[in-house]
C-alpha cells in the first residue's frame, strides 16, 4: 500500500505525467463559512494550496485523501466509502492515501471525539457528487445530448437512450475544464449502494500479512534509535547523569539530555541514541542519573482519593448545568437517596508502545509516526523549534491503537528534539514500562450523587464531580472554570423529565499528566450516572428498564430502550440470572448496553453476555460499527474489573502487562451487537459503546446477587 | 446480513487436565527461555560482545552480526529487516512478538538471537505474501483486525493451534489464545475466525 502523501505539487505532478486529471477539494476562503469546490487548476491560478480530497486520472485511477488518522476505528474505510458512494466508484479501483498535517486545507484534523464521520460526511458527499456531475456533464457535451440523459455508475457515465459509455478517465480531461456546480443533487439513503453496506475494510489484508507500516515500522536512511530515561515523577527535575558505561556500549552514539512540552511544563530526561533499539536501551541500563524532585508534592493514589473525598463533603462544585431549586425538591421527596462512586486512574496502553521518527534538517522539520492529530502537532511544533508551521511536514502511519494517547504531542517534541540534538533522522522508541508510568493517564474520578423520589418519579437530581479537569493543564487554563463536559453520558431527555436537577465538579488540582481515554469523561460519568439511575429505580421499586423508559419520553430513546428489551430478552430472564442495564449519550450517540451474569459452579460470578443497541443516527459501516460496540465493550470490561494505574511517592507504581493486566480472550463474553437504523445526524462510533458497560455490568449484579458496587475496578472472583 | 448481531461465544470453565500437555509445553518453553537469557545475562555481562549469527527466518537466510544477548524479535526487526513481528511488552505477556521456532509458538522478545541461530522460524510474512495463507484468509473473512498491530502475533498464535489441534473446541482456543493481548478487543472475532480457518483447512484437505 502506498501511503506517500498527496499535496497539490504532487497531484500536478501526477496529472503532467498522465496528460490531465481532474483534481477537487474544498477551499476555506477566510471569513467564509461554507467552504467552496474548487479544482486544482483554478487552486493553482488563485495561488491557493488547495485540499484535495479526489482525484482522477487520465486512467480513471480515482485516489482518495483520507485526512484523518487510522487506529483501528476505520476511517481508512469510512472516509472512501463516503465518497465512493456519491463519486460512483468501486472502492476496489480507489487508492486511498493518508493526507499530511495540515489544517489550513482540510480543516481539523484531530481524530478524536469520535468525529471523523460525523464531522465531516455532508461536505464528502458534497463533493463526491460536485466530482460526478461535473464527469456526467463533460460526457454530455462530448455526445452533445443533455446531461439529464446521463447518469454515473461504477467509474463510467452512461448515456441512458444509446447504452454508450465513457470511462472516467476519459472524461477527466473536459471535466477539468468545467466550473464546478454550486449545489448537486445527493441521493436517497434507500438507494445507497455502498454506504450502510458492511464492506471488508480496506486495510485488513495489509494487517494479516505484516505489511502495514505503524510508526515503529518506519525506517529511514541513517536512521538512530533513542531511548529515553525519563524522571518517573511528572515534574521533576534533571541534576546530572553519568553516562561513562553507558558510551561503553557498543552501538551507543550519544547521550543527551531532553525536555519535552506536556502541557504547562517539560518532562525532563536523558536519551541514549544508538544505532540499534537494543543498544540504546542497552546503554540506558547502565546509565546513571540523579534527580532533582524538590519543591513539588509526592503524592499517593490514597491521599488523591482522600482529598477529592474531602472536597466532596465540605465544598460546593463549580456549577455547570442546573434546574430549579434541587435542595427545596429534595425535601419534599418521598424517598431519598445519596451515594458515591469511584473510577480509578488509567493507562491507555495501546498495543504500540507510543513512538516517534523524526527527521530535523536546519529549515524543516519531518515526523512520521502513529499520530492522532497531525495538524495539531504542526501547532505546538512551530514555535517550540522555531520554524514555520508549513516547514514542518507531519506523516501520519497506520496506528497501533490510539485512544486518545495519540492525540497528544509531548513524543513528537521529544523526537524532533534528540534529531535537532545528534543531528540526524532518529525514531525514539517508549518501552512498555515509559508507555504504561509516564501518561497522560485517564483521570481517577469521585462522583456523589443524590436524588429524590416522588410517586415513583425523579423529582429531584444532584450529581457532583471530583477530578482532574483536563483543560486546566495547558498554560494559561483559568483553574476556576467549570468542567464542559460534567454532564457527559447522561442521556438528554432527562433534562426535561428531571423538574430539579444540579451538576457541578470540583477540580482537583495535582501534577498528574492527564488526558483524553477512550469515550473521555463519559468513560467514568457514565459508571456513577447509569449506577444511580439503577439505584432510584430500586428505591422506587421499578424494573429498571421500564423506570429509564418512563423517563425518557422522546421517541428515538423509547425505540432504542424497546430495541434492547426485546434483543436481550430482558421479560424472559430466568430465576439465577442476573441483568443490568445501562444507556449513555455521548459524541452525538445513544448506546445501550444489558449485561445478564450468573453464578459459576463454585459461587463465583461470570459474564455470560452483553447485548448492545447502538444508534448513531446516519452511518457508513454496520460491520465497523458492530466491531467499535464490541471493542468498547471489551475496553470498558478491563477498566470495570482488571486494571487500575495507581501512584506512590508521586510516581505511577503499575509499570507492564504483568501488574497493569490487560482484558484478554477469557475475560470476554457473548458479545451481540444491534445497530438502529434511521436518519438522524451522524453520531460519533469508536468510543460511546465503552460508557454503558461498566454500569449494566454491576447493575447485573446486584440484580443477581443484592450487592452494589460503587467502585472500580472490582475483581469478579472476590464479588 | 446487514442488521443482524454479531455473536461471540461462551466463556470458558476453568482450565482442566486436558490441557496439561500444553501447559507444560508453555512451562518448558518459558524454562528454556529464561534460561537462556539467565545464563547470557551473567556469563557475558557487563559488555556486548558482538558475534555472528546465522538465522533461517522464512526459508531464507540471513547473517547477523548481533549482541548474543539481543532477542530475536529485534533482529528479525532490525536486522532481518521483517517489521510484521512486533513489540509490545517485551516481558512475554502479551504475544504481539510471536514467532515460530521449529514449528511452536514462542515469544521473540524473550528469546536470545545465540538461542535462535540456525533454527527454523517463520513469521507472518512467512505465512504468505499474498494473504492465501486459511488463517489469513479466515481473518480476512471475519474482519477481525482494527488496529491490527497485535495481529501478526495472534495469526501466529492461531496457526500453531490449528496445526496441532485440527478441530478447536472454544475452550482449546481461549487456552491457546489467552497469552495475546488486543488493546482494540477483537477477541470475539478471533474466536470467529479460528474456527473459520479451520473450517478453510478441513475443506482444502478434503478437496486433495
Amino acid at each position: 500500500m502506498e501511503t506517500k502523501n498527496l499535496t497539490r505539487r504532487n497531484f500536478i505532478k501526477l496529472s503532467s505525467l498522465t496528460g490531465a486529471a481532474l483534481t477537487i477539494g474544498f477551499y476555506f476562503p477566510t471569513g467564509a463559512k461554507a467552504a467552496e469546490v474548487m479544482k486544482s487548476e483554478t487552486a493553482d491560478n488563485l495561488g491557493i494550496d488547495l485540499n484535495a480530497w479526489i482525484s482522477i486520472d487520465t486512467n480513471g485511477k480515482v485516489t482518495i485523501t483520507n485526512h484523518r488518522a487510522e487506529m483501528g476505528q476505520g476511517s481508512f474505510q469510512s472516509v472512501p466509502q463516503i465518497i465512493a458512494e456519491e463519486l460512483e466508484v468501486d472502492l476496489n479501483d480507489v487508492r486511498i492515501v493518508f493526507a499530511q498535517g495540515n489544517n489550513a486545507k482540510y480543516g481539523s484534523q484531530i481524530t478524536g471525539g469520535s468525529s471523523t464521520v460525523r464531522g465531516t460526511y455532508k461536505k464528502l458527499l458534497h463533493l463526491s457528487a460536485t466530482a460526478r456531475e461535473m464527469l456526467i456533464e463533460a460526457a454530455a457535451k462530448k455526445w452533445n445530448v443533455p446531461a439529464s440523459e446521463c447518469y454515473a455508475e461504477n467509474g463510467h457515465v452512461i448515456h441512458k437512450p444509446s447504452g454508450k459509455k465513457f470511462n472516467y478517465g476519459e472524461l477527466v480531461a473536459d471535466a477539468s475544464k468545467l466550473t464546478p456546480p454550486t449545489s448537486v443533487p445527493l441521493k436517497d439513503p434507500k438507494d445507497y449502494k455502498v454506504l450502510r453496506k458492511p464492506i471488508p475494510r480496506q486495510d485488513t489484508p495489509l494487517k494479516v500479512n505484516g505489511t502495514a507500516t505503524f510508526g515503529m515500522d518506519k525506517k529511514l536512511p541513517g536512521m538512530l534509535y533513542a531511548v529515553v530515561e525519563r524522571n518517573p515523577r511528572f515534574q521533576g527535575k534533571l541534576k546530572g547523569f553519568d553516562d561513562t558505561e553507558t558510551k561503553k556500549v557498543p552501538g551507543v552514539k550519544h547521550v543527551i539530555p531532553v525536555k519535552m512540552s506536556v502541557f504547562n511544563t517539560f518532562r525532563e530526561g536523558v536519551a541514549v541514541v544508538a544505532d540499534s533499539i537494543w543498544s540504546a536501551m542497552q546503554g540506558r541500563k547502565v546509565l546513571k542519573v540523579e534527580w532533582d524532585d524538590s519543591g513539588f508534592e509526592h503524592f499517593s493514589t490514597e491521599q488523591l482519593y482522600a482529598r477529592m473525598n474531602d472536597d466532596l463533603k465540605t465544598k460546593d462544585g463549580l456549577s455547570f448545568r442546573t434546574k430549579g431549586n434541587f435542595a427545596a425538591a429534595l425535601e419534599k421527596a418521598d424517598k431519598k437517596l445519596e451515594a458515591t462512586y469511584e473510577t480509578p486512574y488509567e493507562s491507555h496502553s495501546c498495543m504500540e508502545p507510543v513512538n516517534c521518527t523524526a527527521h530535523y534538517q536546519g529549515d524543516k522539520l519531518e515526523i512520521w509516526g502513529p499520530i492522532q492529530g497531525p495538524d495539531w502537532v504542526q501547532d505546538l511544533l512551530s514555535p517550540l523549534m522555531d520554524l514555520p508551521k508549513e516547514k514542518i511536514i507531519v506523516n501520519m502511519t497506520f496506528l497501533g491503537g490510539g485512544f486518545g494517547r495519540k492525540a497528544f504531542m509531548d513524543y513528537p517534541h521529544e523526537a524532533a528534539v534528540i534529531s535537532k540534538a545528534v543531528n540526524a533522522p532518529v525514531q525514539v522508541v517508549w518501552t512498555r514500562e515509559d508507555d504504561t508510568t509516564q501518561g497522560p493517564f485517564r483521570p481517577g474520578m469521585v462522583y456523589q450523587c443524590s436524588g429524590g423520589l416522588k410517586d415513583g418519579r425523579i423529582s429531584a437530581y444532584k450529581a457532583k464531580l471530583a477530578g482532574q479537569n483536563m483543560d486546566h493543564q495547558w498554560p494559561g487554563a483559568q483553574k476556576d472554570s467549570y468542567n464542559g463536559s460534567t454532564t457527559e453520558g447522561f442521556l438528554e431527555p432527562y433534562f426535561e423529565s428531571i423538574p430539579h436537577y444540579s451538576f457541578s465538579d470540583l477540580p482537583l488540582d495535582v501534577p498528574i499528566p492527564v488526558m483524553w481515554w477512550r469515550s473521555v469523561y463519559a468513560s467514568t460519568n457514565g459508571f456513577a450516572f447509569e449506577s444511580f439511575m439503577d439505584e432510584l429505580a430500586v428505591q422506587a421499586g421499578k424494573d429498571p428498564l421500564d423506570f429509564r423508559r418512563q423517563h425518557l419520553g422522546e421517541e428515538r430513546y423509547q425505540t432504542l430502550i424497546n430495541r434492547l428489551e426485546e434483543v436481550s430478552g430482558w421479560k424472559n430472564r430466568k430465576k439465577n440470572e442476573g441483568y443490568g442495564v445501562s444507556i449513555t449519550e455521548c459524541f452525538s450517540s445513544i448506546v445501550g448496553e444489558v449485561v445478564k451474569v450468573s453464578k459459576k459452579a463454585d459461587g463465583k460470578v461470570k459474564v455470560d453476555k452483553v447485548w448492545a443497541v447502538m444508534d448513531c443516527g446516519w452511518y457508513v459501516n454496520p460491520d465497523i460499527i458492530r466491531a467499535q460496540v464490541e471493542g468498547s465493550i471489551v475496553m470498558a470490561i478491563g477498566a470495570a474489573t482488571v486494571h487500575a494505574t495507581h501512584f506512590n511517592d508521586g510516581k505511577a507504581v503499575e509499570q507492564n502487562f504483568n501488574t497493569y493486566k490487560m482484558p484478554r480472550i477469557t475475560d470476554t463474553p457473548e458479545i451481540e451487537v444491534h445497530v438502529v437504523d434511521n436518519e438522524e445526524k451522524a453520531g460519533g462510533v469508536g468510543e460511546p459503546g465503552l460508557p454503558p458497560l461498566s454500569a449494566a455490568l454491576t447493575n447485573a449484579i446486584f440484580d443477581l446477587t443484592g450487592k452494589r458496587i460503587r467502585k472500580l475496578p472490582f475483581n469478579l472472583e472476590e464479588v | 446480513m446487514l442488521f443482524g448481531p454479531s455473536v461471540g461465544h461462551k466463556k470458558p470453565l476453568i482450565f482442566k487436565i486436558p490441557h496439561l500437555a500444553e501447559f507444560l509445553v508453555f512451562v518448558y518453553a518459558l524454562w528454556i527461555s529464561t534460561y537462556a537469557m539467565f545464563f547470557v545475562t551473567f556469563f557475558l555481562q557487563p559488555n556486548l560482545i558482538m558475534a555472528s549469527y546465522t538465522l533461517k527466518i522464512n526459508s531464507k537466510t540471513y547473517t547477523v552480526e548481533a549482541d548474543p544477548k539481543m532477542p530475536l524479535l529485534w533482529a528479525i526487526r532490525d536486522l532481518a529487516g521483517l517489521t510484521g513481528t512486533k513489540y509490545g511488552c517485551g516481558i512475554a505477556q502479551c504475544g504481539a512478538c510471536t514467532v515460530h521456532m521449529g514449528g511452536q509458538p514462542v515469544r521473540s522478545c524473550s528469546i536470545p538471537v545465540s538461542v535462535a541461530a540456525g533454527k527454523d522460524l517463520t513469521t507472518i510474512e512467512g505465512l504468505s505474501a499474498d494473504n492465501t495463507h486459511p488463517v489469513q484468509q479466515a481473518w480476512i473473512k471475519e474482519q477481525v483486525p482494527q488496529c491490527g498491530y497485535c495481529q501478526s502475533g495472534q495469526i501466529m498464535a492461531a496457526t500453531a493451534l490449528l496445526k496441532k489441534t485440527p478441530n478447536p473446541t472454544d475452550k482449546d482456543i481461549d487456552t491457546a489464545m489467552q497469552g495475546h493481548i488486543c488493546r482494540c478487543g477483537t477477541y470475539p472475532r478471533i474466536r470467529k475466525a479460528i474456527k473459520t480457518a479451520s473450517q478453510i483447512m478441513n475443506q482444502k484437505a478434503s478437496a486433495k
